[in-house]
């Protein structure tokens, strides 16, 4: 499949900026990584409204309540590893228990940050923000929809997380279509086998979709953009159209969207089920596209769980 | 003290009641009917927290009485607040970092009205507005839920940012614990609150000297604790936090400094008013039993 590839940091800047010529009340916060984030695009458009917290995530997040609590739209960025395992009882007790609007956007999230490392490296972030009480959670697959989710959870109150890639990622969604934050999308008709996925995994599904079509299989792929609140119609509608799924996500396949989706189907519709993602591991050093393939996280692997569930069916 | 090791003597360091005299001209000399209206409010405060702690069953007796009247001066004569609009945006801002202060931080909402006092005694119950530690969407006059230690510094820092950005003259208080001096976050914050010359910011430390496990400089020495602040950029205030005087003149003082923070590192006794609590490790988290209750009413001068 060719797709063309957009930088979702980009379109977050991009966004940032944006929101930044209309709302006063946009506040930004970064620690230390703002080139890398992309806010540094925002800090140098509107300076008075953006500031660098050092390498403190811990405070950045407290910090960041104390703007929340005060009337302003915070947003807080960092890499996934550190805006949600280093200061996730800051996240807890300061934003999420007091239910304040902070937008926590975090990138280099998953395994395709590449060479610096499992150190740097999560696949273990969704989980620890979607057991937050009232957190919101957002994984945009492609630039153009971390453009549009940037604008919706910066209108939707409350504590948010969203996920972001270091990679350019393929542009899967159409620039005309329209995102609403737990609502899922449907990229693809199928009518033999559903494929869910969320962030970069969503492209490997509509490859697999076409390998499997090659095999007489019709597999409908779902763009999971939201994990909580999950968008629980969309998956009992393919329950009922297809009664397979597989679900594909970046992130360690405990608690993360194939966990998500399976707690719903094992209580409302128990069909076959396979989840391809980090097998409950570390990542390593690598080109962003290597580990890809090394962890299983590729079409190759979609393909097959989907023929699996199929056999179980 | 010879014939003492060095360890010995820092261990007796928190039992030595340091006293603090004024340094200077106070900026504004206060009528003693203020000051004697004060102590009474800090009084009350004191009643209900035991009361609170009693008819809980649990709480933190010691470090709420450490702090009665920093929370009298702060709600009775400093703060610029209105009780029937608690979210008046010009109000000054208080944040309980130590949020095991709730039983003195609530009784000093309730008496400034911000709720009936009845509701005092169903702290930690069932259903009850008054949390354990407290919740800002459950009762009305709370900025910021605290508990976890270490972090109220953090959100005091946010919300002066936020009254620089708006233009607003409102100031910020931030009330901690000598123990939470412990947590790094605290630095992390002492480092932000410089580095944005956040000089709307007049935060506290109740410096009981004690911990849940023990004296502070015993668990994990806090101390030089002003040459830090000192260091990290703030401007530093020792006083003694029992007396009214010197409180008030901290918080006058601070308003003056430009360009930075203020630290007022605050000397108290843990348990302060009730004899067999001050300085006694045991009443850090438990509640009187009916005895030790009447007895520290009496002490507190309550007609029964």
């Amino acid at each position: 499949m060719k797709f063309s590839y957009g930088s979702q940091r980009k379109e977050y800047g991009h966004a940032l900026v944006d929101l930044g010529k209309t709302r006063k009340e946009v506040v930004v916060l970064d620690a230390d990584l703002s080139g890398s984030t992309r806010t540094a695009d925002f800090a140098k458009e509107f300076p008075e409204h953006f500031f660098n917290c050092g390498i403190a995530e811990q405070n950045m997040m407290g910090t960041a309540a104390g703007l929340a609590v005060s009337g302003k739209v915070v947003f807080a960025s960092t890499f996934a590893v550190f805006a949600t395992g280093r200061c996730w009882d800051q996240v807890r007790q300061s934003i999420a228990y007091p239910k304040l609007n902070v937008k926590i956007v975090a990138t280099h999230a998953g395994i395709n940050v590449g060479g610096d490392g499992a150190s740097h490296q999560t696949g273990e972030d969704i989980a620890l923000m979607r057991t937050l009480p009232g957190m919101t959670v957002v994984v945009p697959a492609d630039a153009p929809e971390t453009y549009k989710a940037t604008m919706a959870i910066s209108s939707r109150p409350g504590p948010c997380y969203m996920r972001l890639g270091r990679l350019d990622f393929p542009t899967v969604t159409a620039p005309e279509s329209a995102f609403e934050i737990g609502k899922a999308t449907e990229l693809r008709d199928g009518s033999d086998i559903t494929l869910i996925g969320c962030g970069i995994m969503v492209s490997r599904c509509l490859e697999a979709a076409e390998t499997l079509e090659k095999r007489n299989v019709s597999a409908q792929v779902i763009d999971m953009s939201t994990i909580k609140p999950l968008d629980e119609d969309a998956i009992a509608a393919a329950v009922k159209k297809t009664g397979g799924i597989v679900t594909a996500e970046e992130h360690n396949v405990l608690s993360g969207l194939g966990s998500a989706v399976a707690g719903y189907l094992v209580e409302h519709d128990p069909v076959p089920l396979r989840r391809v993602g980090m097998m409950d591991t570390f990542g390593e050093s690598g080109e962003g596209e290597e580990l890809m393939r090394k962890y299983g996280l590729t079409a190759e692997k979609v393909v097959e769980a989907a023929e699996e569930v199929m056999r179980r069916r | 003290m010879p014939g003492l090791s060095t360890v010995e003597r820092v261990l007796n360091a928190h039992l030595v009641i340091r006293t603090f005299p004024f340094r200077g001209v106070p900026l504004v000399a206060y009528p003693d009917k203020v000051i004697s209206d004060l102590e009474k409010e800090a009084n009350l405060i004191r009643r209900h927290i035991i009361k609170m702690v009693r008819a809980a069953g649990s709480g933190h007796p010691g470090g709420s009485l450490s702090s009665a009247d920093m929370l009298a001066a702060l709600y009775f004569k400093v703060m610029n607040h209105r009780p029937t609009d608690p979210l008046w945006e010009d109000r000054d801002r208080f944040v309980l970092s130590k949020g095991h202060a709730a039983p003195a931080y609530y009784a000093a909402l309730a008496e400034s009205g911000y709720f009936p006092k009845e509701e005092l005694l169903t702290l930690r119950k069932l259903g009850s507005r008054l949390q354990g530690h407290p919740s800002r969407n459950k009762l009305p006059g709370v900025e910021m839920s605290t508990g976890s230690l270490g972090q109220g510094l953090s959100v005091s820092n946010g919300m002066a940012l936020a009254g620089k950005l708006d233009r607003k003259t409102y100031r910020v208080y931030c009330l901690c614990g000598d123990g939470e001096m412990e947590s790094g976050q605290i630095w992390e914050a002492a480092m932000l609150g410089a580095h944005y010359k956040l000089d709307n910011v007049t935060a506290f430390v109740d410096r009981n000297k004690l911990q849940i496990d023990g004296p502070t400089e015993k668990i994990m020495s806090i101390e030089p604790l002003p040459e830090k602040w000192k260091a990290f950029g703030w401007h530093v205030i020792e006083i003694d936090g029992h007396d009214m005087r010197q409180i008030l003149d901290a918080c006058d003082k601070a308003k003056e400094v430009k360009g930075r923070p203020t630290m007022v590192i605050a000397h108290t006794i843990k348990g302060k008013g009730v004899s067999f609590m001050e300085n006694a490790l045991s009443f850090h988290g438990k509640a009187p039993n009916d005895e030790e209750t009447k007895k520290a009413l009496q002490e507190l001068g309550e007609e029964s």
